[in-house]
């Protein structure tokens, strides 16, 4: 086996954790929570297996665990401040900064597999494995998913919990 | 509308490129005449663009020192997992066709060796098809010397080579099958010395029977088969001896050629 099969996956967990949680710091400590119970769960891995799966599995796992903590600072959703990337021009900013408060919201069933499905271009029946769901389920997270962001994108989504940065 | 069945899933499938070429032909026919679904594909492909743009930007960051470290250490203990694991398996399946083990080569076999050897089912050191294998590749290509006592000396051979085993050796007759003696050669095994007698026919094809006296108590095998590389080996346990005959002839060739060397020895 690759002996950079997980380094070569950091990438890729950092932007997924971004996109679930928003915040950059909060996200890299997602990754490292994910890494530290990769660690402690390493039996369970099977040689041969979908590495990236597991990897994101526990991610995954992990950020429904936070999300459904009772917290004290606010709202329960994971991604109450989504960085926007400057480098966009300023109406395709204004369109992004829509589009993450839009993600922001979406529950976190939706998000997951929107974000697996969009962003990470996983195949339907791995993202399944990597959420230990049926195909059918996820094709209707996807489906009600991207209505759900497509109709808050056509009404007018309050930005007012973005931050953008500079 | 469009007479072709498309669903919900077909539109999410299209978008996510995930249609073979004649499907995605006939949804972009459906889309063409359905505004309403060509509006939401048409959303669908915006946040897919959109979230690249937002997110993509992660993938170039440097990566924090801490999580590499981390990721680091959890890939080195995973390749030890993956490594014993396969190992384990390959000792497994040996065990299970019921051959005596001793080592599969290189760094794999050790690995295997050192962390989980059963001694009661394993010879110790390498195994007889896989010793005389290498001995045939060794030995065999070699033009000027490929024995040391050449088969003009054949009581010398047999005298020496019994001398050294400590036990009475002598090479079966293979003429009738077309292969002539060239002689043989003393060579290490395990822990002692075993033979090897080098035989050749009339189209300069070679091939080795290794003895040896090394192996495990237990009584006769069967007839069993290995390849190793581009050499087949037949090889068996007769009594205290072992025999391997390897040649890079097709099996079924070199089954013949083990059949006749085994019914020599037994009516020696």
């Amino acid at each position: 086996m690759d002996s950079r099969a997980i380094i070569d996956q950091l990438p890729r967990l950092r932007r997924y954790a971004r996109a679930l949680v928003g915040d950059r710091a909060a996200a890299d400590d997602l990754v490292q929570d994910t890494l530290e119970r990769a660690w402690s769960r390493i039996g369970q891995w099977r040689p041969g297996g979908d590495l990236r799966a597991w990897l994101f599995g526990i991610m995954h796992n992990l950020h429904i665990d936070q999300v459904r903590r009772p917290s004290l600072d606010g709202p329960s959703s994971g991604a109450e401040e989504i960085e926007v990337p400057i480098r966009a021009t300023q109406p395709e900013r204004m369109e992004l900064e829509d589009l993450a408060a839009a993600l922001a919201r979406l529950p976190q069933e939706q998000s997951a597999v929107l974000l697996l499905v969009a962003l990470d271009e996983m195949r339907y029946e791995d993202i399944a494995q990597t959420l230990n769901i049926p195909i059918g389920t996820v094709m209707s997270r996807l489906a009600r998913g991207r209505e759900r962001l497509r109709r808050m994108l056509d009404e007018h989504p309050n930005p007012s919990n973005l931050r953008v940065v500079r | 509308m469009s007479k072709h069945m498309v669903t919900d899933d077909d539109l999410h499938a299209y978008v996510d490129a995930r249609l073979p070429p004649a499907r995605r032909a006939e949804i972009e026919a459906h889309l063409a005449a359905d505004s309403e679904a060509a509006t939401r594909v048409r959303a669908y492909q915006a946040h897919r663009q959109g979230l690249h743009d937002l997110f993509d930007p992660v993938l170039d960051e440097p990566i924090p020192a801490s999580l590499r470290e981390l990721a680091a250490e959890i890939d080195t203990r995973l390749e030890a997992r993956g490594t014993r694991f396969v190992a384990r398996r390959l000792l497994r399946s040996r065990i299970a066709a019921g051959v005596l083990i001793a080592s599969f080569g290189g760094a794999l076999g050790w690995l295997a060796h050192g962390i989980h050897r059963p001694a009661e089912t394993l010879a110790a050191g390498t195994s007889l098809h896989r010793q005389a294998a290498v001995a045939h590749a060794v030995f065999s290509p070699d033009v000027r010397r490929p024995v040391e006592i050449g088969a003009d000396h054949e009581d010398q051979l047999v005298t020496w080579l019994s001398k050294r085993l400590g036990v009475p050796v002598r090479p079966p007759k293979l003429a009738a099958l077309g292969y002539g003696l060239i002689g043989g050669r003393l060579l290490p095994g395990n822990s002692g010395p075993v033979a090897q007698f080098m035989y050749q026919d009339a189209a300069g094809r070679r091939l080795t029977l290794l003895v040896s006296t090394e192996v495990a108590t237990g009584g006769d095998t069967a007839f069993r088969f290995a390849q190793e590389g581009p050499v087949n080996v037949f090889y068996w346990i007769d009594g205290k001896f072992g025999y391997a005959l390897s040649a890079g002839i097709p099996r079924d060739e070199l089954a013949r050629v083990a059949a006749d060397v085994y019914g020599h020895l037994e009516n020696r």
